[in-house]
């Protein structure tokens, strides 16, 4: 028990409601504070995402989305994200059930399917440059290379996230602060989910008109 | 391209005079503590108590002595302006050239608000939070400590400015076009932003660490409506540092990409926004406001009931005012910029959203009042400053309604009269609260209370000097002076500013006294010395010892009232031949003191330097090393410690006298 957790000599049966029940366990504070954590994060793209709907039309001559996305690509990448997430939800059982292949063979996947996501993304903006269209040709492609290049540096930190995570369960394995460690990690790339749900919608399926 | 970047011997300004003198007694002086550190060999204690030390009451009074000492150099700052202004009217240039006298304004302002205000006010919330809501420590100890010495960073960084390179000439505010690479090409621009973003992500840390430790881990029996009404502003405050610290952090982060890389966010060709800057700035800019004034306010109200041996008046029209507050807080930001040329009815809505602010605040300063109506007020110093803060801040107030009409700000809009109007707002709000929160909660860190002639004597200087210093630029601001003017050609401002010079001395009379309260409280402690209870206080935190175990409580209280500490003693008073409930004391798990803070800060420090100088390599190694910083604490072994049954119960046995809970 932690220095927060500890509720001396009080059963909470005796608390008559839950904001009287006295420090939350660990694993709650921890996973509360990481939601707040990514609420804040959720915070910051949305004022990218402000930028971007301001200058989406300030192509400064330049090219717009309709001539430079293409949705099927990003369709895959959305593919490939939304999967590594289930399969991520499968670690999280495997965590629960304290099965470590099974652990391993689903961060493993989950990390494959990120590395691929990042892969297409990375394909596409190489494509954008390699066209002349570069973040410092127009602010509607500054705000575009920016907003995506925003989650795509998540999905890398959260790809990096993984490894170590996976190198603490063989380490120090599934000890209680471990287990919480990899409750954020699923939240985290969850999150990731979202907001990228977001940015499929707002830029490559708004930004595309038939 | 060079192994140093941008950086070379011309970035120190040799030729200056005011700098150099300024940067020698900087450096003289933190060579001065350094080596009496060394020479009295405090450096272990040092360490070992206080830098590597995850106790939020340490890590709340290093806050404080971080916006103390900060205070004095945006002082100086302050004094250089008024003296300019005194004297450079007609055809008279003043001592300070443009250049300089540029990064003076900007240098105040941001040190003021970023690296004074908000190290004071999140120091006596560290220090108060949790004392108050009945626990042993914040949710997540080492990330506070983290993000203190994070702000550190971002404070040292901006001190090397004044040594190496430039500060920004912007203002504080650094609106592009001006702060775009174009027109600020130096390193100016680049040291204000990498020392806030720095010290933006401690920021945010802080929010995130106050808002779980006040929503999950209260007292058992601590229900929302038993909070103290300090810890209800603290997470006012801390919602919105979550709400808004990172809208900061993307604006900057856009702007610096236009200054690295040569983005188009915010320039004035390629489509670029200039006013979506100033939109984004100040989406985070008002509620910035709030998130300092807030917790003052909080403070404010456990003076007034404290020192009146009233319950608060109105607890709940209190909470729900800071409630509204804080949401309305993020619906005003237009007002900062009528003249942007939105329609008359956006700028209607947004002047009305302003005065409607007034309302909660009104609520306030009418429950302070009741408060205080039938008390029986001891007039000490902390409410001294209350009762300042209530005079003055309605005044700031009322000027800053008549700015929330879009055509009178429009005549006043970027004049001397709007800087009179938000120094007499924040000045009283924030400043004076700070003071008086600083002067209520001495005695419980540190066991002696401050010598009460010497605060009384600051008190006055301030509240004097503040009324000289400010009213003169209400008048010159109506006469049209604009801010930020180096000098000017119209004599009439002249004697007006002359006044406001006077002001700013009185008011460093008034720090002169703090610090020499400082002195004779130290030397004086044994008469001063305080038990747990000095004030007769009504929340918890006066219920453990001054200063209080790094347990803070041997059993955790459990609450049944608001005001808890205050009932007790009722109880207590009522029923005196109650025998005393034999306590039984168990072992204590409290986190282990980290280096993590620091050395992370050292890195932190490394890589905001590399960029602002274009050292690249430097930053890669930066980076590197804050991850394998990182990489180590998560893989301790062990991060608690415990504390045997047997101590907490010798410790207890010793303190009776203090321990009335």
């Amino acid at each position: 028990m932690s220095i927060v957790a500890a509720v001396d000599g009080i059963s909470p049966r005796d608390l008559p409601s839950a904001s009287e029940a006295g420090p939350a366990p660990k694993r709650i504070v921890v996973a509360f504070g990481f939601w707040i954590f990514l609420l804040s994060d959720i915070v910051m793209f949305s004022a990218l995402f402000a930028a971007y709907a301001v200058l989406v039309h300030a192509t400064a001559g330049g090219p717009n989305g309709d001539a430079l996305f293409n949705q099927t690509s990003a369709a895959i990448e959305t593919a490939c994200l939304l999967i590594s997430s289930y399969a991520c939800g499968l670690m999280t059982l495997s965590v629960g059930a304290r099965n470590r292949p099974a652990i391993y063979l689903w961060a493993a996947v989950t990390f494959a399917l990120g590395a691929c996501f990042l892969g297409l993304e990375l394909h596409e903006f190489a494509g954008m440059i390699a066209r002349g269209a570069t973040p410092q040709h127009s602010a509607f492609l500054s705000a575009f290379f920016t907003l995506i290049g925003c989650h795509g540096l998540h999905v890398t930190a959260g790809l990096i996230w993984l490894v170590v995570m996976m190198v603490q369960v063989a380490v120090l394995d599934l000890r209680a602060s471990v287990e919480r460690r990899l409750l954020c990690f699923a939240l985290f790339w969850h999150a990731l989910d979202i907001i990228w749900v977001w940015l499929f919608t707002v830029v490559y399926l708004m930004g595309v008109r038939p | 391209m060079s192994l140093l970047g941008k950086l070379t011997w011309s970035a120190v300004p040799f030729d200056q005079p005011i700098v150099m003198g300024a940067s020698a007694g900087m450096v003289l002086g933190i060579g001065f503590v350094l080596s009496w550190i060394t020479l009295k060999g405090y450096w272990p204690y040092l360490w070992r108590a206080w830098i590597t030390s995850v106790d939020h009451k340490r890590i709340g009074v290093m806050y404080c002595v971080l916006g103390l000492l900060m205070l004095l150099r945006g002082f100086s700052d302050a004094i250089m302006m008024r003296a300019q202004q005194a004297v450079a009217a007609g055809g008279a240039q003043g001592y300070l050239p443009p250049e300089h006298f540029d990064q003076i304004f900007s240098a105040h302002g941001t040190i003021m608000i970023f690296f004074v205000a908000m190290p004071l006010v999140i120091g006596l919330m560290n220090f108060a939070v949790p004392l108050q809501l009945g626990i042993r420590d914040m949710a997540f100890p080492t990330l506070n400590s983290v993000a203190l010495w994070l702000t550190a960073s971002g404070i040292l960084l901006t001190n090397m400015s004044l040594v190496i390179g430039e500060f920004a000439k912007t203002g504080w505010v650094a609106y592009p076009p001006l702060s775009e690479l174009q027109f600020s090409p130096g390193v100016g621009v680049d040291y204000y932003l990498w020392s806030l973003q720095i010290a933006g992500i401690g920021t945010l840390m802080t929010g995130i660490n106050f808002v779980t430790t006040i929503l999950k881990t209260r007292a058992p029996g601590m229900g929302y409506m038993r909070m103290p009404v300090f810890c209800w502003t603290a997470l006012a405050s801390n919602l919105m540092i979550v709400a808004v610290f990172p809208i900061l952090t993307a604006t900057f982060a856009m702007l610096l990409l236009d200054r690295y890389l040569g983005f188009h966010f915010f320039s004035v060709d390629a489509g670029g926004n200039a006013m979506m800057y100033v939109n984004l700035f100040w989406t985070w800019g008002h509620p910035e406001v709030y998130i300092l004034v807030l917790p003052a306010f909080g403070i404010y109200s456990e003076v007034s009931a404290t020192f009146s041996g009233k319950p608060l008046f109105g607890y709940r029209s209190m909470v729900a005012a800071t409630m509204v507050i804080c949401v309305l807080s993020m619906m005003v930001w237009l007002h900062h910029f009528f003249t942007m040329g939105a329609s008359a009815s956006v700028n209607a809505i947004f002047g009305i959203a302003s005065m409607i602010i007034a309302v909660p605040t009104g609520v306030k300063v009418f429950n302070w009042l009741f408060t205080m109506y039938g008390g029986r007020i001891r007039f000490e110093v902390p409410v001294l400053w209350t009762i300042g803060f209530m005079v003055t801040f309605v005044l700031g107030g009322l000027t800053g309604v008549l700015l929330a009409i879009p055509p009178v700000d429009w005549q006043v809009h970027n004049s001397v009269f709007l800087i009179a109007h938000f120094h007499h707002v924040i000045i009283p709000g924030v400043v004076f609260g700070a003071f008086a929160g600083c002067i209520y909660w001495f005695p419980k860190a540190f066991g002696f209370t401050l010598d009460e002639r010497w605060g009384r004597r600051a008190f006055w200087c301030w509240f004097i000097g503040f009324h000289v210093a400010f009213m003169p630029l209400y008048a010159v601001g109506l006469m049209g002076m604009t801010r930020r003017l180096q000098h000017y050609d119209i004599a009439s401002w002249q004697p007006w500013l002359q006044l406001a010079a006077v002001g700013v001395a009185i008011i460093l009379a008034g720090i002169t006294c703090h610090v020499i309260q400082l002195v004779v409280s130290i030397r004086n402690r044994q008469q001063l010395l305080a038990l747990g209870d000095p004030w007769n206080g009504r929340t918890l935190e006066w219920s453990t010892t001054s200063p209080p175990p790094a347990w803070n409580f041997a059993i955790l209280p459990h609450v049944t009232e608001l005001d808890a500490f205050w009932e007790a003693k009722v109880r207590k008073q009522a029923n005196p031949n109650q025998p005393v409930q034999a306590r039984e004391y168990r072992a204590i798990e409290v986190p282990k003191n980290s280096p993590i803070g620091f050395i992370n800060a050292f890195f932190a420090v490394v890589i905001g330097f590399a960029l602002i100088w274009h050292i690249w390599w430097m930053a890669a190694f930066g980076l590197a090393g804050a991850f394998v910083t990182f990489l180590a604490f998560a893989f301790r072994n062990k991060d608690e410690g415990e504390i045997p049954a047997d101590r907490i119960a010798n410790f207890e046995r010793r303190y009776q006298a203090e321990v009335v809970l």
